[in-house]
Formats: structure tokens, sequence, C-alpha cells
């Protein structure tokens, strides 16, 4: 039987309390314990991590690369989300 | 988007070090030549734990051995990152590993070198280790998003590896007269093939015109062996080592050693598979491959077995 009947996963890490976990890479597993057995073995040999999440990469949703543009077009468009749009006389402090 | 207009958008990414992620429009032939050059890493990691895993049991000491097994280890990791790079290009790793096996994808020519005695351990982990680590650095700029972070996660990983070796040789050429001579063999085997890692000299090389306009090679193989050669000279004074070479001396003007021509035959011979080891290298491989096969199947039987309790 080969390997590539086993599914691929997607290896995430928390390299320490407070962040967030981090995609790191990917490897394929016959099943979700043996994926974070070698996780922790292939990305963690120098304490790289404090918990893994290891996902079916089948199981990921993602936007459409082609429409990104789009996509992400309406958040672009409002440049009074930032606070460098608005003007404060010279002496306010604080702000 | 047409295919033009999303040929002109690649370029300009590339133009201003965008890096090209695995779901980005790119050329077939970037895409064919990364294939070619990640997978081809890969082997590379893979095939050489051989020479070095044959010492583990053979480690002079407790230290040393824990150390070659790490090392080891290590690249053990490095190739399986680059699988999994390989893999975001639409790739599928068995076949990636199966086109190792047949002959049909290649590996770093220094592996075809068998490791002799214990010196050459050392003379691996400084002079093999040293190349790759010239070539790896570079690459972490690479243009690919995978192939860089997993370079840089390697080159994190790989700076012992060259210190280990270097120290292994401190403690030789500090030793009896048969160990101080032992390095020099060792240096004296290792030089050449060393330099013959950074592949072919530019003037020969088909893929790195190309390769350069992409990005995905940041410098030319004879720029790389230049840096090599200049960053390792000093070393071997160090060491007290001699360079197997009569014509190495430091050119001012150029302000870089100036260094013999490399016997570009024997780089041939072994690329194409005449080197001392190659067959015991692809047959380790694959009998590797083969053995590991009921592994493979208890873990999916196991995987089965556990689905099932799940559900019940
Ligand atoms: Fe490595
Ligand atoms: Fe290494």
């Amino acid at each position: 039987m080969s390997t590539s009947q086993w599914p691929l996963w997607e290896v995430f890490i928390r390299s320490k309390q407070g962040l967030n976990h981090k995609h790191v890479g990917s490897l394929r597993a016959p099943d979700a314990t043996l994926a974070l057995e070698n996780a922790r073995d292939v990305y963690t040999r120098r304490s790289e991590g404090i918990s893994i999440w290891v996902v079916e990469s089948a199981h990921i949703h993602a936007t459409d690369i082609d429409e990104a543009a789009s996509f992400f077009e309406p958040s672009d468009t409002k440049i009074y989300r930032h606070p460098t749009f608005y003007e404060v006389p010279d002496g306010v402090k604080h702000m | 988007m047409t295919q033009a207009e999303q040929e002109r958008h690649f370029n300009d990414k590339i133009a201003r070090e965008i890096k090209i992620e695995p779901n980005d429009w790119m050329p077939d032939e970037y895409r064919q030549t990364l294939v070619r050059q990640i997978s081809q890493h890969a082997h590379s990691e893979i095939v050489g734990m051989l020479p070095e895993g044959n010492w583990i049991t053979r480690a002079p000491n407790l230290r040393r051995k824990a150390v070659l097994l790490a090392k080891v280890q290590d690249e053990a990791g490095h190739g399986l990152y680059l699988y999994s790079a390989v893999e975001t290009l639409g790739t599928d790793r068995e076949q990636t590993i199966d086109d190792l096996h047949s002959g049909k994808a290649k590996y770093s020519s220094i592996f075809n070198y068998p490791a002799l005695t214990w010196a050459d351990i050392g003379a691996i982990g400084w002079l093999v280790d040293g190349a790759a680590i010239m070539n790896q650095v570079a690459l972490c700029r690479t243009s690919y998003g995978p192939y860089a972070r997993a370079m840089v996660k390697i080159c994190k990983e790989e700076s012992f590896h060259q210190r280990q070796g270097y120290e292994s040789l401190i403690k030789l050429c500090n030793g009896t007269p048969q160990q101080k001579a032992m390095a020099q063999d060792a240096m004296n085997r290792f030089w050449w093939p060393a330099l013959m890692m950074f592949g072919p000299s530019d003037a020969d090389s088909t893929h790195s015109d190309q390769s350069i306009k992409w990005k995905i090679k940041r410098f030319t193989n004879d720029e790389l062996r230049q840096s090599f050669v200049d960053a390792t000279v000093p070393q071997a004074e160090i060491l007290g080592l001699t360079i197997p070479d009569p014509n190495l001396k430091w050119n001012e003007e150029r302000g870089h050693y100036d260094f013999s021509e490399i016997n570009w035959d024997e780089f041939w011979q072994v690329v194409k598979g005449n080197g001392p080891c190659n067959k015991e290298r692809l047959e380790a491989r694959i009998k590797a491959k083969e053995d590991g096969l009921w592994v493979r199947e208890a873990a999916n039987a196991f995987a089965k077995k556990r689905a099932l309790k799940k559900t019940a």
C-alpha cells in the first residue's frame, strides 16, 4: 500500500503560550494520532512548540486567488477605518 | 485575466520581490524548474543520511554518537520539509520518491563518495554541510514561498552540522600524528567533491540563466563556489590542514582565492551514475522503501481499527 493513499495534513504550531498556532508545513499520515506524532518529530525537534494542531488538507477551505482583488476590495476603499484619516489639532495629546 | 496579463502580473511580482505562493499563476516552466530543483534537493537530504548513518554505531564515544544521530535525524527532517514543498506544486509525493528510485531524478553527487574513516564524518560536516549551507543561505530568498520557508528552517538547523564536523576535526588535528594524517586524508578526498557540489561552471549550466531571472537562484554556481573557497581556506589554516590544490592562492586584485580547474570529467561521470557509490545508494533507498512496506501497512490497519472503535 502506498503512502500517497495517506491523507495530507497541514501542521500548525503554537510556539509559546500567548501566541497563535501558525502554519509550518504539511505531512502525510494515516490518521490524526500519527499525524501529530510525525509533526512532533518533523517540526519540533528543537522545542519549537508547546501545542500542535493537524488538519486534513482536504478540510481547509480557502479564498480563490483569482477573485482576491474583488473579494478584498470592500476593505481597501474604507480609508476612514484607519486613525491616520482623521485630523487632530497639534496640541492634542494622548490620542 | 488573459495568459499575457497573468504572465505580466507574475513577472511584476518577481521584480518586486513578492513571493510566489502555491495557488498563484506561474509559468509551466517555472513550476517544472522548481519541481526538479526542490525534489533533487529533497533527495539529497535523504540520500545524504546514508554515508553518515553508516558511522552512527561506530562513533568513537557517546557524545559523538548522540551528535551524529541528531544530525542525521535533522537531514531526514530536511528531506520531509522539502518533499512537502514539492507537493505544493501539484506533484504526487510517492511519484517524486519513485522518480529517485528509478534513476529519473538526481541528487547531489557528493553522496556517491564513501565515508571510509571517522575523519570523513568530520570532513562531511565541515565541507559538505558547509557547501550546502552556502547554497541554502542564498536560497532563503528564493522566489517560491514554500521553498524559501523550508530553507529558513533548514538553515537554522544546519549551522550545528558544520560546527560539529569542524570541532571533531580540531580534535583529530590536535591528536596523534596518525589522527592528524587521517584528517588530512579526509580533506584530500572531500575537497574537490565539495567544490563540485555547486554544480557545473556557469558557462556549462543549462538552467542557470532563467533560474536567476526568476529569482529561484540568487547567485550563480561559480559565485557560490568562490564564496565557499574564500570562507573555507582560513578555516583549513586554523586546522593546520593543507588544501589539495597547488594553485590555490590569494589574488589581491580580485579579492578572492584563485584555485585550479575542477576535474569536470569526474563530475559528469558521477552525475551519470558512475561514481564509487551510486549503485549502492540507490539500492539502499529502494530497499528501505520495500522493507518499510509492512510498517506502512500496519499503520493503515491500525488507523482503520481505531476509526472503527470511534464510530462503534
Ligand atoms: Fe540538510
Ligand atoms: Fe546538514
